[in-house]
């Protein structure tokens, strides 16, 4: 039974198919899908980290396969992570019963005078598909809030999405901003979107730039496995 | 059965009802006066026995007459002219059925090019960096063979847009001759294709034996009239309003036998037609209306197609210019005028200037593309792989008009917009918004998979490199090693012991 269900999660997140109602790439496939089966695991008493790592790690790894090899292709890999973190807010009270670590907590956040969000949107997904604990603060978020969050929740990552030209400054501004606090040491600082670049990463202090939200994961995990 | 095309729901019009009859009128008066002048004995006395003032003209070294065609003979000869018009093909799903008012475009090859262009990509390497390196395509005219022709069709018979072929290069082997070209053009594109076969006669005396070996492949002369496989273009009036003698003979011919045949005119605006759009027109209408007029005196309901190829004068030379914008809009203009008179047009596009694939030729062949196709001609010969004007031939070119042919059949599709898929939309769209990331993602993955999206250019490059002819190049090659179905090893044999000039290597069971 718990095998079938634990299956059954690993399918439907490669499928991904978040609710009983969506439809996977498969058609013949129907029935509970990955909030269904995680409730259904945790019920049978499956521990939360065989559910981690045999249903929703495994099922991303063939995701991640499949898109190596063009058989997937972006929306694919985003129905898939979004699948994984819905199933992780339901996991995510049992874990720190069970001892089971996420990879770290993340706050993500499209700073002051910018309202764009699908970039920030895509990268908080798939992090939290990768098994990253995502705080998504919004858009349009003044520096001092930004700053208050990471006293408060000291989150290890810190995301900073910028769409426009006029608003990518707010980026440097947070980091002035940490630093001012002292809190810069306790968060890497990762910036994306349009406006910004390797370079403006390098100029206003932050650690990572990332063309991506696959790139964010690339080098979130590339920094832990070093 | 027979090949989709692609329906134009809203045709380009840019002529009103009440210019395309203007136009109908001037072409009538000029029919009547001047006239044409024509250089063939027995069209004269076909005109003259039907009706048409015909005298004799003194001037000239050659025989010639004056005809003026009276408007009631035109029309007479418009009404006998089939409204529909079947092209088959060895395939017979391969078919195209065209009719003259349903704005339903099949897209051709062609024409015949002299030169064969052979690419090449060596590497060169940057002197201050001898890290850097590129490929460069290196374009390598010469004269076109009958290997390359078989080569051509076989490619041609794998392009998914491509409806039909006309020859694409001229085949000049030293053991080519007038007597044995046509057996040998027509043998070497329908063996290596399954679709439709047009071409013009090089010598009025094969006509025969390129009948008989369509009848041998078809089954039989009446297998061949329900499915011609093969079908001709002539270019009896030359501009202005002159009857060739013999192209005139030629056309006479396949009339009687009657299958399919073009009635094509080519006027160049400046010089052999006047370079205002309102003349080029009425005089191509005129001339285009006299072929297909004398087309139905010889054999009334004789398959015609309203053949247009206008092109605007270059300025600087007094060459064709194909890219220039007028001479879109003269194609455009004439598939209206086809389709006033309820025939099929044959209509061009895609013809460049330039002499190799690049940009320029990549801007003026889809300038033309994109326009003339949205008019709605029944038969586009939209030049895959042509360039300098129909002078040279590159197989890797056509291979991405190909490509760039099936953006523009995507273009056209029309959305499917009902009450079905309003309330999905609807039941999408408060879904997504009452979500905290409000992305229609998860939608697009069914769509995705079903075909209804566009594709990624099948060129693209990596990086910031073009290698888009390098990838042309690369399906080329890949398209020339797919099988083509050939014709029958017993049907091969007959046509070789029954027909003529065929080169015993063309043979491929031997």
């Amino acid at each position: 039974m718990s095998e079938d269900i634990i299956a059954a999660l690993k399918e439907n997140v490669i499928q991904g198919r978040k609710t009983a109602d969506d439809e996977g790439i498969d058609e013949d496939l129907v029935g509970p899908a990955v909030i269904e089966l995680t409730n259904a695991a945790l019920e049978n008493n499956i521990p939360p980290d065989q559910i981690i790592m045999n249903g929703l790690t495994a099922g991303m790894e063939v995701v991640g396969e499949k898109f190596s090899a063009k058989e997937y292709y972006i929306p694919d890999m985003l129905a898939s992570a979004d699948a994984v973190g819905a199933a992780m807010d339901i996991l995510k009270p049992h874990l720190e019963a069970s001892n089971v670590e996420t990879k770290g907590k993340f706050g993500i956040v499209t700073v002051k005078g910018d309202i764009h969000d699908i970039g920030k949107n895509i990268v908080a997904i798939l992090l939290k598909g990768a098994g990253y604990d995502v705080y998504d603060l919004g858009i349009d978020i003044p520096t001092d809030k930004i700053v208050e969050f990471v006293k408060n929740e000291k989150p290890a990552y810190l995301g900073l999405s910028a769409l426009l030209t006029t608003t990518m400054v707010a980026m440097g501004e947070v980091i002035d901003a940490l630093n001012a606090a002292g809190v810069r040491d306790q968060v890497k600082v990762l910036i994306g979107g349009a406006a910004v670049s390797e370079d403006y990463a390098k100029e206003i202090g932050a650690d990572f730039y990332c063309v991506d939200g696959f790139d964010a994961v690339k080098k979130l995990d590339a920094l832990k496995a070093a | 059965m027979a090949r989709e095309g692609l329906l134009i729901n809203q045709p380009l019009l840019r002529l009103s009802q009440e210019q395309v009859e203007r136009i109908h009128h001037a072409s009538m008066e000029i029919l009547s006066d001047p006239g044409l002048i024509c250089f063939n004995k027995n069209a004269a006395e076909i005109f003259q026995s039907n009706g048409a003032e015909v005298s004799t003209l003194a001037d000239y070294d050659h025989p010639a007459w004056l005809v003026k065609l009276p408007e009631q003979i035109v029309l007479k000869a418009l009404d006998s002219a089939p409204k529909t018009v079947k092209l088959g093909a060895r395939n017979p799903d391969n078919a195209l059925i065209m009719n003259g008012e349903e704005p339903r475009v099949y897209f051709i090859s062609g024409s015949e090019t002299n030169i064969w262009l052979d690419v090449d990509f060596p590497t060169y390497t940057k002197k201050s960096d001898p890290s850097v390196e590129i490929q460069v395509p290196e374009w390598k005219p010469r004269r076109g063979t009958v290997a390359d022709l078989c080569q051509s069709a076989h490619v041609c018979e794998h392009l998914e847009t491509l409806d039909g072929y006309i020859r694409t290069v001229n085949i000049q082997d030293k053991d080519i001759t007038e007597q044995n070209k046509d057996v040998n053009k027509y043998f070497a594109s329908l063996n290596n294709m399954t679709k439709h076969v047009m071409a013009g006669l090089t010598s009025l005396d094969q006509i025969d034996n390129v009948v008989n070996m369509a009848q041998i492949i078809a089954g039989g002369e009446e297998q061949l009239k329900e499915n011609p496989i093969i079908s001709f273009i002539t270019c009896l009036v030359k501009s202005p309003l002159q009857f060739v003698d013999d192209t005139t003979d030629t056309f006479i011919e396949i009339c009687k036998r009657g299958l399919p045949i073009v009635v094509s005119s080519a006027p160049q605006a400046g010089s052999t037609a006047p370079i205002k759009e309102v003349g080029i027109l009425a005089q191509i209408n005129a001339e285009v209306l006299a072929g297909i007029t004398l087309g139905q005196l010889v054999n009334p309901g004789t398959p015609v197609l309203y053949g247009s190829v206008p092109v605007r004068a270059r300025m600087d030379t007094l060459n064709d210019s194909y890219s220039a914008v007028e001479t879109s809009q003269y194609n455009v203009d004439c598939v209206q005028l086809a389709r006033y008179y309820k025939i099929p047009n044959y209509s061009t596009s895609g013809v460049c200037d330039p002499k190799i694939p690049g940009q320029q030729s990549s801007i003026e062949r889809l300038f033309s593309d994109i326009l003339v196709t949205l008019s709605g001609p029944q038969y586009l010969h939209c030049t895959y792989g042509l360039l300098d004007c129909n002078s040279v031939f590159c197989l890797p070119q056509a291979v991405m008009d190909d490509a760039h042919f099936k953006m523009i059949k995507f273009f056209l599709r029309q959305p499917k917009i009902d009450e079905e898929e309003i309330a999905e939309i609807l039941k999408q769209i408060r879904t997504v918004s009452a979500t905290p990331q409000k992305l229609f993602i998860s939608y697009i993955r069914k769509v995705m998979r079903s075909g209804q999206l566009s594709e990624v250019y099948p060129f693209e490059g990596d990086g910031e490199g073009d290698n888009a002819f390098k990838l042309a190049y690369e399906k080329t090659q890949e398209l020339l090693a797919k099988p083509v179905e050939h014709i029958d090893e017993a049907t091969t044999k007959t046509i070789f012991e029954q027909i003529p000039g065929i080169l015993p290597r063309l043979n491929i069971y031997q």
